[in-house]
């Protein structure tokens, strides 16, 4: 198990951190976008939501800078040489 | 389109090289109560419910192909590393023979996947029924499974799923409010 | 007030050959019970969201092996 091998490994944990906090906040804005597909008048949720994703946003900024890309298509900057098919894949972490 | 995000909805870990338990959540992947055939059958109904339900459907059926993704990676590592004999032994004989480790989708019992799975009725509460009785078949396909092992990570993962339906289907009901109620007067219960 | 598991108990014929087991049970989670969701109910952090599956607690049911569960905790998953 990868975590269990390199527990001692500051960077790998590091990543673990970091990965499981954007999918933290990345969750809440699932739970918000499917509440307020039902709660459109919400604006409290609204405002809510648009605050996590700012945050999100942020958090994904420093993920991509260290650990490559987070989407294709363009959605996320490449670095060079071209790493959005490097590995880890997400069923490999 | 979608955009691919290089990322679990959550994180998902094995604490065992269990390949039996694989078969076994095989059902989930592509079974009649599945993640495939969730994503498949809500992003299919969009096209036809009324529009003030269609964003939900769109983004539960969204939402589901981020489970068939923790479904393959929980089959994937429980299986990774099992030699042939392992694969033998859990009864995954019969799959290894055509499909060697590779994923396919098919139940439990190795019935491959059918677009039979879902009606598409074209009702909108004949559809958004099917919707909330295929979160309550799922959640109780989670909870069979969760009695069947006793790997905790994976019981984890299963418990974090399971959830998903409940509120799934908390926001399928509410869609069923939403187009039951007059338009002109306002939901408050 | 509310439990997420209900429990009864089988019929036991006189011929079963298991040893029969002393109740059954089934699960009725909350959104059975919610209705349309209210306005700003409490909510779990980001954190606590993730791990539990919702960002909102009345909307969490924990799911216990229920064979492991032993039988004195009957009833002891109230809301």
């Amino acid at each position: 198990m990868t975590e269990k091998q390199s527990s001692n490994n500051e960077s790998t944990q590091a990543y673990y951190t970091l990965l499981k906090q954007i999918q933290a906040l990345d969750f809440v804005l699932v739970e918000l976008t499917l509440y307020l597909d039902t709660h459109p008048e919400d604006t409290q949720a609204i405002q809510q939501f648009n605050t996590t994703s700012l945050q999100s946003n942020q958090l994904k900024q420093q993920y991509q800078q260290l650990y490559g890309p987070l989407y294709q298509f363009g959605a996320s900057p490449s670095g060079t040489p071209w790493n959005w098919k490097d590995a880890p894949w997400p069923w490999q972490v | 389109m979608w955009i691919y995000e290089k990322k679990l909805q959550y994180p998902v870990r094995v604490n065992k090289c269990d390949p039996r338990m694989a078969k076994y959540l095989i059902e989930q992947y592509g079974g009649a109560d599945g993640e495939l055939a969730a994503a498949l059958r809500y992003l299919n109904q969009r096209y036809t419910l009324p529009e003030k339900v269609i964003g939900l459907v769109n983004d539960i059926g969204t939402e589901e192909l981020s489970h068939l993704e923790m479904i393959a990676t929980m089959v994937y590592k429980l299986t990774k590393d099992a030699t042939a004999e392992q694969m033998k032994e859990a009864g995954l004989g019969a799959h290894y023979a055509s499909h060697d480790k590779a994923l396919f989708f098919n139940d439990a019992s190795g019935n491959p996947f059918s677009a039979t799975y879902f009606t598409a009725k074209g009702d909108p509460i004949a559809d958004l029924y099917e919707d909330i009785a295929a979160e309550e078949k799922a959640r109780a396909t989670y909870q069979w499974l969760i009695n069947m092992t006793d790997d905790t990570d994976l019981i984890d993962s299963l418990t974090f799923l399971r959830e998903r339906e409940i509120i799934h289907s908390q926001r399928f009901r509410e869609a069923v409010e939403i187009i039951k109620e007059d338009q002109s007067t306002k939901k408050i219960f | 007030m509310y439990t997420y598991r209900k429990y009864y108990r089988p019929y036991i014929g006189p011929f079963d050959p298991c040893p029969p087991l002393p109740y059954r049970s089934y699960e009725t989670p909350p959104q059975l019970y919610l209705g349309f969701q209210p306005y700003n109910l409490p909510q779990n952090s980001p954190q606590d969201a993730l791990r539990t599956g919702t960002l909102w607690p009345d909307l969490f049911a924990p799911y216990p092996n229920p064979y492991k569960v032993p039988t004195s905790e009957e009833g002891g998953e109230q809301d």
